[in-house]
């Protein structure tokens, strides 16, 4: 019900929506939940475990009950709160939890049945017969179970991601926070004020305060205007400050626009990380429940909310109000709803010696004791002087008392302390580094001294920074005193409800402490009380108050469960917010990229690299057709292949040869200038971390190259030992990988081809500076494929062209290009390893090399490398041809021929197989016990996966030119 | 004889003026590497910064490195290892009132603070950035090969924001 | 969780990547096993103050020694690597070491 002059929602801009399907209407300023109490709908969801009719039950983000999904073209997103969600034109929501309609729900059964549902039900239930778990009981629960429903298609929305840096972050705009801010702002301060409604002034905004003999909202207003035209100050409205984090950093969520029909390129969140350079938290304070028999039908709230929705939205949340608390506070309820109108039916203050000064009876040492109306509260029952009183009602505002906002103090393990005489638990001071608490969150609850305390907090906050602060003026404003009177439970024979969002009643959690689940962690997992969205913000003090009671502990000594991050739920997609799609990695395209794609190459990621996996030809139709053909033709003519994601380094000074001698097992230092050697590079355990060529340029210059998956990992593990270990040595270092373009070109047509580009005769091995017109190239005469091969790198410009030149030349001379896939094969012919075989765990001796690990020098995990056990007894490459040729693939295991498959038979495993066109039959790598000694034999070959199982004949992993005469031409 | 065909990184690119920035691939021209040997060297930047070295900038790069952008190596080589960067790299210009607010949803450095003649070695995204702070706003220099995808990241920052502005 | 990078200045800890204890920076002589295995295997689980190494991989490549609190996650000292790196390495240097 609207109520005429109140609230500050738009009465000029009216909205509609759609609810379950009906149209309503409301006002620009409304949240879902002040336009659907407007509008008289009270039921608005089912509750999680009973299906109990649920309604609005607070005005804030810890709304338990009133969550619904909202519907947005392809969005469908779940556990929306209706009291967060503002209401935009065409806004559509849905409630959820029911089935087939939210009066008519068939799983209300479920509340027929809740004396065997309690506490521990699905853990004492679903244990037996053990066979019946995954077949019925958990496709059971999980129908039943859950919140809401997502949509099933990719969230494929916007979501933004954000860092922000500041001086001062100020958590909450309400009295204390904009005083905060206010002072710090006038301080000259970088400040960040950050408040998780729409509009800033937390309470002031809800309650009819004053400040300075004017209405609190015209302060709030005041201050805001100063705060915009400050240059130093950021206000950051509908942004949730969600975690406290190390080294001042914190997690806030905005709400960008979700408050609006979705629109292109709007992101729906925006996710930010916030550096303060100190912070303070004035979130505020929470009110909380008391529980009674029946406690959880809609009409029942929060007695606070009551007033939020009348000052700030002009609604009534009910016809005929009733009061039931515990503290003054939620007078100040009765006599806003009185002054604007609405009846309020009674005050039963639980207090023996409360007033019962105000325009309406007042019950005092009363309590509520029971409750009735099927779909919303029609009326109460409460025990006064020793008898029942009923009362005629339909909405029941209910205090008992306030919680400070601790949360982000608890963040990195602090535990917040019980305050006896505000019955809360306070923040620790110093738990968070650098976050200083004001206002209601620190347990000060006057609103005159939240004001003062704001201004103090901040000025503190900033001294620790150096800032020079004059204190600003405190305006005068209510001081007076909050006086309550613990109440946690009406006992009484029924249910009364403590977590309302997942369904747990004062009677699980004593259940609970009956069968030893004592603790408050075990009682919180044991209950699922606190598990909800709401993570128990409505229900853990006072669950915690009953287990104390339960188990004759006092509050202090129960303590609280963990706090943890986030403060109110925060959606994946805006943590990942840019990590979809092409969002999730670089994409690194070579400069022959456009020319692949050109010729129909179907690109296959190495690393962030993308390179052409074949180049198919009209008439091919599978991949193996189109490599084959490759591989035939660098073996028979000349191939082209674009290698620029090796790793380059470029290496230069006085030290570098001494440098490379420590990095690397065997020796450059006496590598000839123009010459190229083969290099092996060892981690620290002693295991093979990578390896390449190296060239040297000239005498105190060389050219390192890595493998393309290795080329970060190298790079990092360079600057490590020349940090660590070469101090005042001559020796400087740089990745050249994107400076150049490189292309190798191999086959018996190689030279011819390179001889149309250049004159150079190089040597096997050999290097040199190569004139292309007037680029300067450089000339490796390497292979990586068997055949004698080049690689011409030149800069990064004129990759693209020179790809494409050598591709014409190549096709004239009967070549091409060649893709990945062909060159694997080339490489495994050749018997040469990659990064499937050097995987970590091999060392030099596993793949036949450790002879390179140079007997006169040191060199890096060269010690560890000539441990006891890694010399012998070890699994060692070979090669393998399966008998008849037929498939067999990586991953499959090896066992001795009649061998029983098993684990402890196993003597291997196969790194990489291809189908090699050039020996006609299938080819695989393999690392194999004792493999160098068992050339000749045959293994089993066992793949599961892919139901293979045969015999294989084991050999030297060189299948193709053993002597490598091609190589050297 | 070969002649070939120079391409930039990101060559037929037209720059995006949107949402108060504009971006834009630039020319470094010559970009070398220089790594003096003796770290003390007079005319090597400080951290973080960007000296003049005659027509050309001498932008600091990390640990005992800086780029020198737009001139010739100079005395350099005598002193320094020197490495031609030129190729290795893209340019781009991000200028604007909004340059700042772009780059907050990439960079997780605090941009305000960088002021003509500043520079910083950090990310983007997940790519290794330079920033370099000029008049209106920044430079940036990307690997070459992700030249492409820091355009595709920056270009969606710069939507998002022109659609907050819209509301 | 930040970094203030010696050079660079404050960042944040994406910027870095994480290696592992300080003993990394000392070489145990060749042959002698025992020492190596401990070298590579065998760390103290302090609660309190240790000294990791840290690489500034996407700043401007400084190896860091970071002092940092396991209990208050405090971070009192970062200093390069380079530098402290004289001492080290004598140890690298086997008895017949040509390097």
């Amino acid at each position: 019900m609207r109520i005429e002059g109140k609230g500050r929602v738009d009465r000029l801009a009216p909205v509609r929506f759609r609810f379950d399907g009906v149209e309503y209407r409301g006002f620009e300023g409304d949240t879902l939940a002040s336009a659907l109490l407007a509008n008289g709908v009270r039921l608005v969801g089912r509750s999680f475990k009973y299906h109990r009719p649920r309604g609005v039950m607070t005005a804030g983000s810890e709304e338990p009950n009133a969550l619904v999904e909202v519907i947005d073209g392809r969005q469908q997103t779940p556990n929306v709160r209706a009291t967060v969600q503002e209401i935009y034109e065409g806004l559509e929501a849905k409630s959820q939890n029911r089935w087939p309609s939210l009066k008519y729900d068939v799983l209300a059964v479920n509340d027929l049945a809740s004396r065997f549902l309690t506490a521990g039900f699905y853990y004492k239930t679903f244990m037996w017969p053990r066979k019946f778990w995954e077949r019925i009981y958990e496709p059971l629960i999980r129908r039943a179970a859950g919140l809401g429903s997502l949509s099933g298609r990719h969230d494929e929305a916007e979501y933004e991601k954000a860092f922000a840096f500041c001086d001062l972050l100020v958590i909450g705009a309400g009295p204390a926070g904009l005083m905060a801010a206010l002072q710090a702002a006038r301080a000259g301060a970088d400040v960040i004020l950050a408040d998780e409604a729409a509009q800033m002034g937390g309470r002031l905004l809800a309650d009819s305060a004053e400040i300075d003999g004017k209405p609190a909202q015209d302060w709030v207003a005041e201050v805001l205007a100063e705060l915009e035209a400050a240059p130093n100050v950021r206000l950051m409205r509908r942004t949730t400050v969600t975690g406290a984090y190390d080294g001042g950093t914190f997690g806030a969520l905005e709400r960008v626009g979700l408050h609006l029909a979705a629109r292109p390129d709007l992101p729906r969140e925006c996710f930010w990380r916030i550096v303060a350079g100190q912070a303070v938290l004035a979130a505020g304070a929470q009110e909380r429940m008391i529980a009674f028999e029946g406690n959880d039908r809609p009409g029942i709230m929060t007695a606070s909310s009551l007033r939020t929705y009348l000052n700030q939205y002009g609604v009534a949340a009910g016809k005929r109000v009733t009061i039931f608390a515990n503290n003054d506070d939620a007078r100040q309820t009765a006599r806003d709803l009185m002054a604007a109108g609405v009846t309020v039916v009674a005050i039963i203050d639980a207090r023996p010696d409360a007033s019962v000064a105000e325009d309406c009876p007042v019950y005092t040492g009363a309590e509520v004791i029971g409750t009735t109306g099927r779909h919303g509260l029609t009326g109460i029952t409460f025990r006064y002087h020793g008898g029942e009183v009923q009362l005629a009602t339909d909405c029941l505002g209910v205090s008992g008392g306030w919680n400070p906002l601790v949360h982000l103090t608890c963040h990195m393990n602090g535990r917040p302390q019980w305050d006896g005489a505000l019955a809360a638990f306070v923040p620790q001071a110093g738990a968070v580094p650098g976050l200083h608490v004001a206002g209601a969150a620190a347990g000060v609850f006057s609103l005159g001294h939240c004001l003062a305390h704001g201004a103090e907090v901040a000025a503190a906050a900033l001294a620790v920074l150096g800032h020079k602060v004059a204190p600003i003026a405190v305006p005068q404003a209510d001081e007076a005193g909050y006086d309550i009177m613990p109440v946690w439970e009406v006992k009484g024979s029924r249910r009364a409800w403590l977590d309302f969002a997942n369904d747990v009643t004062t009677k699980d959690v004593r259940q609970a402490a009956q069968e030893g689940f004592a603790s408050v962690e075990h009682m919180k997992r044991y209950t699922t009380q606190g598990m909800a969205p709401d993570q128990g913000k409505n229900s853990n003090i006072g669950a915690l108050a009953v287990l104390a009671d339960a188990t004759g502990r006092g509050i202090a000594q129960t303590g609280v469960t963990t706090y943890r991050p986030p403060f109110s739920p925060v959606s994946i997609a805006a943590i990942g917010a840019g990590g979809r799609a092409e969002g999730f990695a670089p994409q690194r395209f070579m400069t022959s990229h456009s020319a692949s794609v050109e010729r129909g190459a179907p690109m296959i990621e190495a690393g962030l690299w993308y390179r052409p996996s074949y180049f198919p030809r009209p008439g091919e139709v599978t991949w193996r057709q189109a490599c084959d053909r490759e591989v035939a033709m660098v073996r028979s003519a000349v191939g082209v292949c674009d290698v620029s994601t090796l790793g380059k380094i470029d290496i230069q000074g006085r030290d570098a040869a001494r440098f490379l001698d420590l990095v690397y097992t065997n020796v450059f230092s006496t590598l000839p200038i123009g010459r190229v050697r083969y290099g092996l590079m060892l981690r620290a355990d002693g295991h093979v971390l990578d390896d390449g060529t190296t060239a040297r340029l000239a005498e105190n210059h060389y050219v390192m190259t890595t493998t393309t998956a290795a080329a970060g990992l190298v790079m990092r593990h360079l600057e490590f030992v020349a940090q660590a270990y070469c101090a005042g040595w001559e020796v400087r270092f740089i990745s050249v990988t994107e400076q150049w373009a490189q292309f190798a070109v191999a086959g018996p047509m190689a030279k011819t081809l390179i001889d149309t580009l250049t004159q150079a005769d190089l040597p096997f091995m050999g290097c040199a500076l190569v004139q292309l017109g007037d680029v300067t190239a450089r000339l490796f005469r390497i292979s990586f494929s068997g055949e004698q091969g080049y690689e011409i790198a030149v800069p990064a410009r004129y990759g693209e062209a020179l790809f494409r030149d050598l591709l014409a030349r190549a096709e004239t001379l009967g070549g091409g290009p060649y893709g990945m896939e062909a060159l694997n094969v080339l490489r495994i012919e050749k018997g040469f390893i990659t990064h499937s075989e050097i995987h970590g765990r091999i060392t030099a001796f596993d793949i036949g090399m450790a002879k390179m690990i140079s007997a006169k020098k040191d060199c890096i995990g060269k010690g560890a490398a000539l441990r006891p056990g890694l010399l012998e007894g070890r699994e060692q490459l070979v090669g393998l041809r399966p008998v008849n040729d037929a498939m067999i693939s990586a991953g499959a295991h090896l066992f001795a021929p009649g061998a029983e498959v098993k684990r402890e038979n196993d003597q291997g495993y196969v790194t990489s197989v291809c189908y090699s066109p050039t020996l006609g039959g299938y080819l695989g790598l393999a690392f194999l016990q004792d493999g160098r000694a068992r050339h000749g034999e045959m293994v089993r070959l066992v793949d599961h996966l892919r139901g293979i199982d045969l015999l294989c004949e084991v050999s030297d992993p060189v299948f193709y030119d053993k002597e490598g005469g091609l190589l050297r031409g | 004889m070969v002649n070939l065909i120079a391409k930039s990184p990101l060559w037929g690119q037209a720059p995006l003026v949107s949402a108060g920035v504009t971006l834009a691939e630039v020319d470094l021209g010559q970009v070398t590497s220089i790594a003096p040997f003796d770290m003390a060297v007079p005319g090597f930047p400080a951290p973080n910064t960007v000296v003049a070295d005659g027509a050309a900038r001498l932008v600091w790069t990390g640990r005992g490195q800086a780029f020198l952008i737009g001139g010739p190596v100079g005395d350099w080589a005598e002193v320094a290892a020197v490495t031609d960067q030129s190729d290795g790299w893209a340019g781009l210009s991000l200028l604007g009132a909004g340059a700042v607010d772009v780059l907050a949803r990439l960079v997780p450095v605090d941009l305000r603070r960088l002021a003509v003649g500043d520079c910083a070695r950090t990310q983007l995204g997940h790519m290794a950035v330079i920033v370099i702070a000029v008049a209106g706003g920044f430079e940036l220099l990307v690997f070459r090969s992700m030249a492409q995808t820091a355009w595709h990241e920056l270009a969606t920052v710069i939507k998002m924001r022109g659609a907050r502005l819209a509301c | 969780m930040r970094i203030t990078c010696p050079l660079c200045g404050p960042r944040d800890r994406r910027e870095f990547y994480y290696y592992g204890s300080e003993d990394y920076l000392t070489q145990p002589a060749l042959g002698d096993f025992d020492a190596i295995d401990a070298h590579l295997h065998l760390r103290d689980n302090l609660a309190g103050e240790v000294r990791d190494l840290w690489y500034h991989e996407m700043g401007c490549a400084a190896w860091l020694l970071v002092t940092r609190n396991t209990v208050t996650h405090k971070i009192s000292d970062v200093v390069q690597v380079a530098g402290g790196g004289v001492g080290i390495l004598a140890k690298m240097k086997p008895e017949e070491g040509a390097l």
